[in-house]
């Protein structure tokens, strides 16, 4: 028992054990915190910042705080969840996401959480930047037009002997994805497909596989992304 | 001195164009010309994007037969993908594409007919255009306009069984089909509540050609001069001669009726179709390459599609065919009105084909890909309902889009319709000193018989903005109508 802790989210009493980040202490007690960047099992990085929540007053991700006993957590306010949609608004200026043409569409996390927050048009001009695909790999097709750098990739796909296959390029605003084409190479049919499906959007594609799953059978065709969690979670 | 009268926009077609019609000192038509001043750029923007992404990019073209750019696509990369050239799908594949097909050519006909055109016939070409339009129809004859909806919903619904959305589906990927049909689908569809069954459709359809027929025994002059002009027809037709709406040969004939363009496969269409530049439209001008600029242009759609078959493989279209085909004694059928006569049969026809799909059992099961050796280039052609649509892809090593070629029904159409703009002004405007609401819209029922797509979705209902400006050969404005 002495592993437990106790906090409260919202007002709710929830216990966890000790040492798990407040993402999954949250999902554990039925409340849904989004994440675009973290991975369940895989070092949080902290990137995408959408699981923002406010512990005794301060803001803080959840994905990299370790829940500890006594904590008075906020998520579900006016306040965050306005702070999270305005993310979400930003990571779509700041890529090209078009939607109606992406095989991703129906099982992209960012567009899931575009529809979940209500983002009808973002408040911030769009950038139109213009990004490089890489389709050099012979299983892999990279479009940093979608990228939104929550280092999914980086931190979780790698080769046999333990080699990042994904690397950031450059720093700041100039940061992209890149990919080591020797070792994408020497993919199997099923990592590819493994590093397709960890992609949160559709930076990441598994080559010729195209939109195989009908529309009606997509991850998001029915229900919204953290129901799963959270049954009747609502945003603010 | 000549004058120029400008009709912008055309309406009650797909998209925006304007009409240009030159009048000499002596009140005669020197020139007319159909402008289409859109321009999309789809050819360039699809490269470097991935192959299996053009089905699903490229139908965003349209919103009316974006089934057409879907599947003419897939076709393309059918070949690419090693799938055979139109023939090497498996039954579940090519069925199911199939039905999505022929479910677009059903609701986008229906749409056309009771939508489009039942204004003019049932208010007249010179009707108030407060009331020539759909929303007239729908007060004065309601069963009607229901029809044209629900047919045009019966439609749709299939193409959202088969490709998963009603608009911008995703059902057809390169090398076939990502999904079945359900038994539920099946069901709803051959059993459905009245009328949303497949029986009703047809019925419906044989009403709404007896209803043209009747029309044209009381417009007899009207349907079979206005607009009429002799032309060559190109169009895909099954290897027998069938007419087949979703794969085929490419054929043409002359105004006689002779084969100018004798069945030949459409991956080599680059030896056989050129396509001209001219500096006031953006839209080209396809021709044969034997035949030449001037000789060479050719109609596609309906009309051409009835003038190129020799028969319609199911029994209540293959009727009507015949009845068609006798009134212009088994010769090439030249009238740009009997364009709805022909589309009709061909709205039969698509209800049949329908019917016998969702009877066949391999729609429910049966392998949906097939894929086999990669090439870097292939061409797939359909008949979409405006006639012969040509997509043609090439792609790097690296799965990448190098060059996207696509003739759009309409642009094969381009220089019959400006032909048509031209009989119609000199049927209804040669020596008349005013320009009435008549013959303006007499103007743009030509070119609606060719139901042009240009090349968006545009739909224009009510009161329509439509001016005339008066200009002499320098350009000077000298009269400006508006209502």
């Amino acid at each position: 028992m002495n592993d437990q802790v106790k906090f409260t989210i919202d007002g709710k009493q929830c216990t966890a054990e000790k040492n798990t980040n407040l993402v999954e202490a949250a999902k554990m007690n039925g409340i849904y915190i989004p994440t675009l960047c973290h991975l369940e099992g895989v070092k949080p990085a902290g990137s995408c910042r959408i699981c923002n929540v406010k512990i005794n007053g301060r803001f803080m991700t959840a994905c990299t705080t370790l829940v500890v006993d006594g904590m008075v957590i906020e998520s579900n306010t006016n306040e965050i969840q306005e702070l999270r949609k305005i993310i979400i608004e930003t990571l779509f200026v700041s890529g090209n996401h078009f939607c109606p043409a992406c095989e991703k569409s129906g099982n992209c996390e960012l567009q899931a959480m575009g529809y979940k927050y209500q983002m009808m048009v973002p408040r911030f001009p769009y950038e139109f930047e213009e990004k490089e695909v890489d389709a050099k790999t012979t299983k892999l097709y990279i479009d940093r037009n979608r990228c939104i750098l929550c280092k999914r990739c980086v931190r979780s796909i790698k080769s046999k002997d333990g080699k990042s296959i994904f690397a950031i390029k450059g720093r700041g605003h100039k940061a992209v994805i890149n990919i080591d084409h020797k070792l994408a190479n020497q993919m199997t049919d099923e990592e590819a497909m493994h590093a397709m499906e960890t992609c949160p959007v559709g930076s990441i594609l598994r080559k010729e596989r195209g939109y195989v799953d009908p529309i009606g059978s997509r991850k998001f065709d029915h229900k919204p992304i953290g129901s799963e969690i959270e049954e009747t979670v609502t945003v603010k | 001195m000549e004058k120029k009268i400008t009709i912008e926009p055309v309406t009650r077609v797909e998209g925006h164009g304007k009409v240009t019609i030159y009048i000499d000192d002596e009140g005669n038509i020197s020139q007319s010309r159909l402008h289409i001043v859109e321009f999309r750029g789809f050819e360039r923007f699809v490269q470097g994007r991935p192959y299996w992404e053009a089905p699903v990019l490229v139908q965003r073209l349209c919103g009316i037969c974006p089934v057409s750019h879907h599947l003419a696509a897939a076709k393309a990369l059918d070949v690419i993908v090693g799938a055979g050239t139109g023939d090497g799908l498996t039954p579940t594949g090519e069925k199911m594409r199939r039905l999505m097909h022929y479910g677009q050519m059903f609701q986008s006909h229906a749409l056309h007919f009771f939508h489009l055109v039942s204004p003019d016939l049932l208010f007249g070409v010179d009707g108030d255009p407060i009331v020539r339009n759909i929303i007239g129809v729908a007060k004065k004859y309601p069963e009607l306009a229901v029809q044209g909806v629900m047919m045009r919903k019966f439609g749709q619904e299939i193409i959202r069984a088969t490709a998963g959305k009603k608009i911008h589906g995703t059902g057809a990927i390169p090398g076939g089909i990502n999904k079945h049909l359900t038994q539920e689908e099946k069901e709803s569809f051959l059993k459905g509540a009245d009328p949303l069954n497949a029986d009703k459709m047809i019925s419906w359809s044989v009403d709404a050609l007896q209803f043209l027929k009747d029309y044209h025994k009381d417009n007899k002059d009207f349907i079979d001069n206005f607009a009429a002009f002799p032309s060559s027809h190109l169009s895909l037709v099954r290897k027998d001669g069938a007419l087949d709406l979703y794969h085929g040969v490419l054929r043409a004939v002359d105004a006689d009726g002779k084969k100018i363009l004798n069945d030949v496969d459409y991956q080599d269409y680059l030896n056989y179709i050129n396509e001209e530049v001219r500096d006031w439209s953006y839209m080209k001008f396809p021709f044969l390459t034997e035949y030449g600029k001037k000789d060479g242009w050719y109609r596609v759609g309906p009309l051409a599609r009835l003038n190129t078959c020799e028969f319609i493989p199911t029994p209540l279209a293959q009727k009507e065919f015949e009845i068609y085909k006798a009134y212009t004694n088994g010769k090439p059928n030249h009238s740009s009105m009997h364009m709805h006569w022909a589309r009709l049969i061909e709205l039969l026809h698509s209800a049949e084909v329908i019917k016998d799909l969702l009877n066949d059992p391999d729609l429910m099961s049966g392998e949906l890909t097939v894929k086999g050796e990669k090439r870097n280039e292939g061409v797939g052609l359909i008949e979409a309902p405006r006639g012969t649509l040509f997509h043609h892809y090439r792609i790097n090593e690296h799965d990448q889009i190098s060059m996207a070629n696509l003739i759009v029904s309409t642009t094969n159409n381009n220089q019959p319709m400006n032909e048509a703009v031209n009989h119609a002004a000199k049927q209804f405007m040669t020596g008349q000193k005013v320009i009435t609401e008549g013959m303006m819209n007499a103007v743009e029922v030509a070119i609606r018989a060719y139901d042009p797509c240009l090349s968006c979705a545009t739909h224009a209902l009510g009161q329509m903005p439509l001016e005339i400006v008066l200009k002499d050969s320098s350009d000077k404005e000298l009269d400006r109508k508006r209502r």
